[in-house]
């Protein structure tokens, strides 16, 4: 078929399966604009700034696993949405970011609205491409879409200048039907003999753990993890990005673990011999001190990413593969191992030692006189939702670390939030991708009235397109996260942390078509959620003022040790238990 | 520990941009870097010459091969290599002096390639310590400019880095 280059973009997403695409108009990219009118296979979903644009189709991509799309102009258009693809890079998410370019006569002559958008991108992708000719085209957007969700996925940018879209050239179209590339193969199965050392190891383990990330999630491996928890009987922990890996509600599970983990998880991980760490990358806010890290264990490493093993830790059993097929792999091996039997045995004192770590109850905290603990916002919104198709999506800053520690995500893919680059503003446009991708499910996004405010005008792309998004903001008045390091590190010089001058949140969500609420009683908590939670068709925004000085506990200040945590004054103990 | 790495990647622009913008965002360090098509157009030829302990070698060949450019890398200082580096020196030769910079050049297997009545400019390829020591044989005064290649590096017997 013979198609313009604009006709090639959108005939290559449609051939692509793609549903929709997130994005903002602007003089490079009309003639694709132009092509998306003549269509309607393809659904565009008009943001109001480019980085809503970006968190939406990421949003879209973590709860479905399909790649994001999104397509913005040149310029502006593209430096806003870097936010948005370093976003989705740190968290290694799916996406191809279409972006126009100033034509390619003028590239290099400070032409309006022209940036290098391959430079200023680079080091933030997977891989970006500038296509300077339109022959180029098809192969290139295929490319773009292999490289983005296979191996560890990641963000791709296909910059394209106006001339190649040019509505007048036409040639002829067909999509490939198989990406080869010599420079890329990403691998599949691990090294059988790694994943047999590993199982040995496994089977020697008196203090094991089990230490999951968000690769388990990305990877479709949460069966396999599931089963391998239960067939070792090894407590498992996850990272932020790895919850709703392993159901929370599983007595095997210790909790997220970090900075802000739970008091038994980051016990475990001081005391472990054996470490079994899953598509997760040893974080820094995972890990604490590196020299602390796990003194006594040995290490098994499962990654898609050659790069992520032996980065900071070393490890003593790498194993690179997809990580589903070799968690398979080392189910298959370990059952057929004669000395499965003695597992549940080696781990019986361990489980012993975990409970009376377990019996500290770190998360416990004091709902006293009338204010509303943001713990509690948490807890009273799980009961709401419990029984909804759930999706919750999130800011960044303590409402964060709340809701990763006091709501029980018992899937993969329920937990939406900007693990790596902590991005603030990212969970109000995350939810409308969710919302978009699942128009019956529940999707909430729980927010801070800082985190809220930075990307506040897609209320407006909500309403334009009948999102029901439910905004749980906690509200504390500070940049709560900001102001506990100011409390614990600053002797409480709250400097540049409280947001003077907030807006009627309930009056500015009315302007905008919404349902507003106030609620600042906890006793009148549950009914709001019931009612909120109720609406299914409305987008509400629940201004819930939360007690401005609680604090996130447990904490690991950033280069201690897992075994250095403060714990809450509400705690009968807070003693560094070593 | 200094490491000589040869890297074949696709022929692309911006590639050398990538492998630049790595080493400058992870912190690399770089002594020197040299890069040029290879007989096959499509593919490029670079080789780097970098340091760091024995981890952040391993790091760096790892993110290399992560880039979707690179085809291929090895990290020639694992075995037996040759490494080579053209270097051109142009220095001052007044009449007093031409004698002795012939022989001084000839001792290193330089060749004089561009003669003026002021000036020799001398070519000569080796290992980075040959051209050192030459440099070190002559009076600084003398020495107007140098231009030097970086190490370029192949391993030694039948081994190679190709498709």
């Amino acid at each position: 078929m013979e198609l313009s280059g604009a006709e090639i973009v959108v005939q290559a997403l449609i051939d692509e399966g793609v549903e929709y695409v997130w994005g903002y108009p602007g003089g490079a990219v009309l003639h694709i604009y132009d092509a998306l009118f003549n269509q309607d296979t393809v659904r565009h979903i008009l943001v109001r700034h480019e980085q809503g644009a970006t968190h939406a189709a990421d949003g879209y991509a973590r709860a479905t696993g399909k790649v994001g799309v999104v397509l913005v102009t040149s310029g502006p258009g593209a430096t806003n949405a870097v936010t948005g693809i370093a976003t989705a890079h740190m968290d290694s998410i799916p996406m191809v970011i279409i972006t126009g370019q100033v034509p390619t006569p003028v590239i290099g002559s400070d032409a309006f609205q022209e940036v290098d958008t391959v430079g200023i991108t680079r080091p933030c992708v997977k891989h970006n491409f500038l296509v300077k000719r339109v022959e180029d085209l098809a192969d290139t957007i295929a490319k773009a879409f292999f490289i983005a969700q296979s191996g560890r996925p990641g963000p791709v940018v296909v910059d394209i200048p106006k001339d190649v879209t040019d509505p007048n050239i036409k040639i002829s179209y067909s999509h490939p039907e198989k990406i080869e590339m010599r420079s890329y193969s990403p691998v599949e199965k691990g090294h059988l003999g790694q994943i047999r050392k590993a199982v040995d190891m496994i089977l020697e383990a008196e203090r094991p753990v089990i230490y999951t990330g968000g690769g388990v999630v990305l990877g479709e491996a949460s069966e396999a993890l599931t089963d391998l928890v239960r067939l070792t009987g090894f407590p498992c922990t996850n990272t932020l990005m790895g919850l709703g890996a392993f159901p929370a509600s599983d007595p095997q599970f210790l909790g997220m673990l970090g900075m802000h983990g739970t008091y038994e998880a980051n016990m475990a991980m001081h005391e472990t011999d054996v470490l079994i760490a899953i598509g997760a990358r040893f974080d820094d806010r995972v890990t604490g001190k590196i020299a602390h890290f796990c003194p006594n264990a040995r290490i098994i490493h499962v990654d898609v990413d050659p790069a992520s093993i032996s980065k900071t830790v070393r490890v003593d059993v790498p194993i690179v593969g997809q990580v589903r097929s070799v968690l398979y792999d080392m189910l298959r091996v370990l059952k057929e191992h004669p000395r499965k039997g003695e597992l549940a045995g080696n781990v019986k004192a361990w489980w012993e030692k975990i409970d009376t770590w377990r019996r500290l109850d770190c998360l416990r905290y004091e709902q006293n006189g009338d204010s509303i603990k943001p713990q509690y916002a948490v807890e009273a919104m799980y009961q709401a939702t419990k029984d909804h198709d759930f999706y919750l999506t999130s800011d960044v800053g303590q409402h964060q670390m709340f809701a990763a520690q006091f709501y029980p995500f018992e899937k993969p893919r329920r937990w939406i939030n900007s693990g790596g680059l902590g991005t603030m503003g990212f969970g109000l446009p995350a939810a409308m991708g969710v919302q978009q991708a699942f128009p019956d499910a529940t999707v909430a996004c729980v927010t801070g009235e800082a985190s809220i405010q930075m990307c506040i005008q897609e209320l407006a792309t909500c309403k334009q397109y009948d999102l029901p998004v439910k905004v749980v903001l906690l509200n504390n008045g500070y940049m709560g996260m900001v102001r506990q390091w100011q409390e614990f590190f600053y002797d409480g010089r709250y400097s540049h942390s409280y947001v003077d001058a907030l807006p009627d949140f309930t009056k500015l969500a009315e302007s905008f078509g919404h349902v507003g609420m106030r609620i600042d009683k906890p006793g009148d908590l549950e009914d709001a959620y019931r009612e909120a939670f109720g609406m299914k068709d409305r987008m509400v925004f629940m201004d819930i003022i939360v007690d401005p000085s609680e604090n996130v506990y447990p904490m690991i200040e950033a280069g201690k040790g897992h075994h250095e945590m403060h714990l809450s004054p509400h705690l009968s103990s807070d003693r560094e238990l070593a | 520990m200094r490491h000589i790495i040869s890297v074949l990647m696709e022929n692309e622009s911006g590639a050398l941009s990538r492998v630049a913008g790595l080493f400058s965002a992870r912190g690399y360090n770089i002594e020197s870097l040299t890069v040029a098509p290879t007989e096959d157009p499509t593919l490029s030829r670079m080789t780097l010459v970098t340091a760091g302990d024995e981890a952040i070698i391993e790091q760096i060949t790892k993110q290399l091969n992560k880039l979707i450019d690179v085809v291929k890398l090895v990290d020639l200082s694992e075995g037996k290599h040759i490494e080579r580096e053209l270097m051109m020196i142009k220095v001052r030769a007044d009449q007093s002096m031409r004698d002795e910079l012939k022989r001084l050049a000839d001792i290193f297997r330089g060749s004089i390639i561009d003669v003026t009545d002021a000036s020799y400019t001398i070519e000569m390829t080796g290992d980075g310590h040959k051209m050192d020591a030459f440099i070190s044989t002559l009076d600084p005064e003398l020495i107007i400019e140098t231009v030097r290649s970086g190490p370029l590096g192949i391993a030694r017997g039948g081994k190679r880095l190709a498709l």
